[in-house]
Parts: C-alpha cells; sequence; structure tokens
C-alpha cells in the first residue's frame, strides 16, 4: 500500500531487562498517530508477549510494524530453535519455560493465547531449527 | 478508590507519584506477567511481590495506572525511570499479598473478573 507507514526493530536476544523497548516504542508510535487507544492497548499486548517470547525463546529477532488502511499488522521474526507442535504451543498452560524464566515472571503458557485473544488475525509459521515468523493483524 | 486511599489503606510507602488522585477501577495480584496481560481491564491498580523491569513493561502495555510492590520489595532507580516516565504511580506495602488484596477488596475495590462486560 501506497501510504502505509511501517516501523522496524531489533529484539535483542540477550537483554531480559530491555525486552519491551520495540513495544513501548509501537506504542508511543501509534499514539502519536492518533490511533484509538483500544487499538493500541491490543497491538501492544500482543506485540509485547511475541517480543518476550523472542528473548526467552529464541534468542532475539526482528519485529515488523505496518499501519494500513483498515489495519495494523505486526510481524515477528526469529532465527530460533522453531516451534514443533504449534497446536501444542497455542494452548494455554503449556511452556516448555524453566524455573528461571518462571522466577521473572513468565512461563505460564499464557503469551501465545493471549496475543491470539488481543489480535484479529493471527498466523505462526515455523521450521525446527530454522526459525519462527507471528504475523498478527488487528483491524480498526 | 484514588491512589491516595491505596497509600493509606495499605500504609504504603511512595516511590513514584504524579498524581494522587488518579481513580484506579480495578485490581489484580499476581507474579506471573502473562497472567496479568491475559485478564486486566481498564485504569488498574497490580499487586505484585515480583521485581524486575518486566513488572514495569506489563504495566505500561495494558495502561494500568499504579503498581503495590508486597512484602516489602523496593524497585530499581532503573524501574522507577521507567515507571515515571509511563505516568505509572509506584507504591510499596510490607503487608503480604494476600493481606493488601483483601484490604483493598474489603475497600471497596473489586477484582477486575467483576466489572467484565
Ligand atoms: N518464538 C518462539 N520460538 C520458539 N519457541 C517458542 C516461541 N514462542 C513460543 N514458543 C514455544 O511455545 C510455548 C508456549 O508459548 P507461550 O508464549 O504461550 O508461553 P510461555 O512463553 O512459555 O509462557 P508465558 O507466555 O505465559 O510467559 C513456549 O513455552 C515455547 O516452547
Ligand atoms: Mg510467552
Amino acid at each position: 500500500m501506497s501510504d502505509a507507514l511501517s516501523f522496524h526493530y531489533d529484539v535483542d536476544g540477550e537483554s531480559f531487562s530491555s525486552a519491551g523497548q520495540a513495544s513501548a516504542g509501537v506504542k508511543k508510535n501509534l499514539r502519536q498517530l492518533g490511533i484509538d487507544p483500544e487499538i493500541i492497548r491490543k497491538v501492544s499486548i500482543a506485540m509485547y508477549e511475541g517480543e518476550i517470547n523472542m528473548v526467552i525463546h529464541a534468542g532475539g529477532g526482528e519485529a515488523d510494524i505496518t499501519v494500513e488502511d483498515n489495519c495494523i499488522v505486526i510481524v515477528l521474526t526469529d532465527r530460533g530453535p522453531g516451534i514443533a507442535d504449534i497446536d501444542k504451543a497455542m494452548e494455554e498452560g503449556y511452556s516448555t519455560a524453566r524455573d528461571n524464566i518462571r522466577a521473572l515472571g513468565f512461563g505460564a503458557g499464557m503469551g501465545l493465547p493471549n496475543m491470539k485473544r488481543y489480535t484479529d488475525e493471527m498466523n505462526i509459521s515455523s521450521v525446527v531449527g530454522e526459525g519462527t515468523t507471528i504475523t498478527m493483524k488487528v483491524f480498526f | 478508590m484514588t491512589i491516595r486511599e491505596i497509600k493509606e489503606l495499605l500504609n504504603a510507602e511512595v516511590c513514584c507519584c504524579e498524581n494522587p488522585d488518579v481513580d484506579i477501577l480495578s485490581a489484580c495480584g499476581s507474579d506471573m506477567m502473562s497472567d496479568v496481560l491475559a485478564y486486566v481491564k481498564h485504569q488498574a491498580v497490580l499487586l505484585t511481590g515480583l521485581v524486575n523491569a518486566q513488572v514495569i513493561r506489563t504495566a505500561e502495555m495494558m495502561d494500568m495506572r499504579c503498581i503495590v510492590f508486597v512484602r516489602s520489595k523496593k524497585p530499581t532507580a532503573d524501574m522507577l525511570d521507567l515507571a515515571c516516565s509511563c505516568g505509572i504511580a509506584v507504591l510499596s506495602t510490607t503487608k503480604r499479598m494476600y493481606e493488601a488484596c483483601g484490604i483493598l477488596y474489603a475497600g471497596g475495590l473489586k477484582g477486575n473478573g467483576e466489572i467484565n462486560e
């Protein structure tokens, strides 16, 4: 789309404490564009869960957000271990996170289901050993 | 319930707070951030015993207005900077999670499950 606006972020896989910076940046950008706060909330929560997943499960990745005429598209790409059983990963409560991650407040197995709940469309494509790409859309 | 009332009910220390008159509509007590991200509604306060930057980030993403650290937990300077820049008030109380939640609930602040649709 010619008038589509997009933002790109690199998500650092080394630093847990800086995780969420990309989502916070997107939230600010969308606010400046005057987008409906309820839409911004959905986009930021879904993206934040995905960003945390890239940090704790995949060693980092990239985020691309595009504001189109009728929706916001979030694409999260990583070169992590991939997800072998996507249906299983989508179940509430399923998590492979270890105790060290749980001690940080994550690993409840709620992230992917949350991402689905807060977005209108979500697609996961993943190849074990190569990485994962998650595409989400929130319509205006 | 305002942030000021929460502070008084919990006898909490204020770590940062721009506007104590901000109205809080619901509350959530949890140490698991994805649970918070799943259920919390508008203008909420988060009670938690977890101390790291993602607590602030989670509150920011949810548009929460206030965080209360229970069991005398104290946020780091970096966490406070982040909270201030997001306009999130931060309190710290010596009370434990169960007591802190019970006091606010008895004071009239509903859980966010009860104000849903
Ligand atoms: N980007 C990813 N790369 C590899 N595996 C992933 C990725 N995202 C999710 N997973 C796998 O899917 C599982 C479920 O993810 P989900 O986000 O629902 O839960 P979690 O991250 O384990 O816990 P929570 O999100 O509640 O903190 C993870 O435990 C992990 O095994
Ligand atoms: Mg997750």
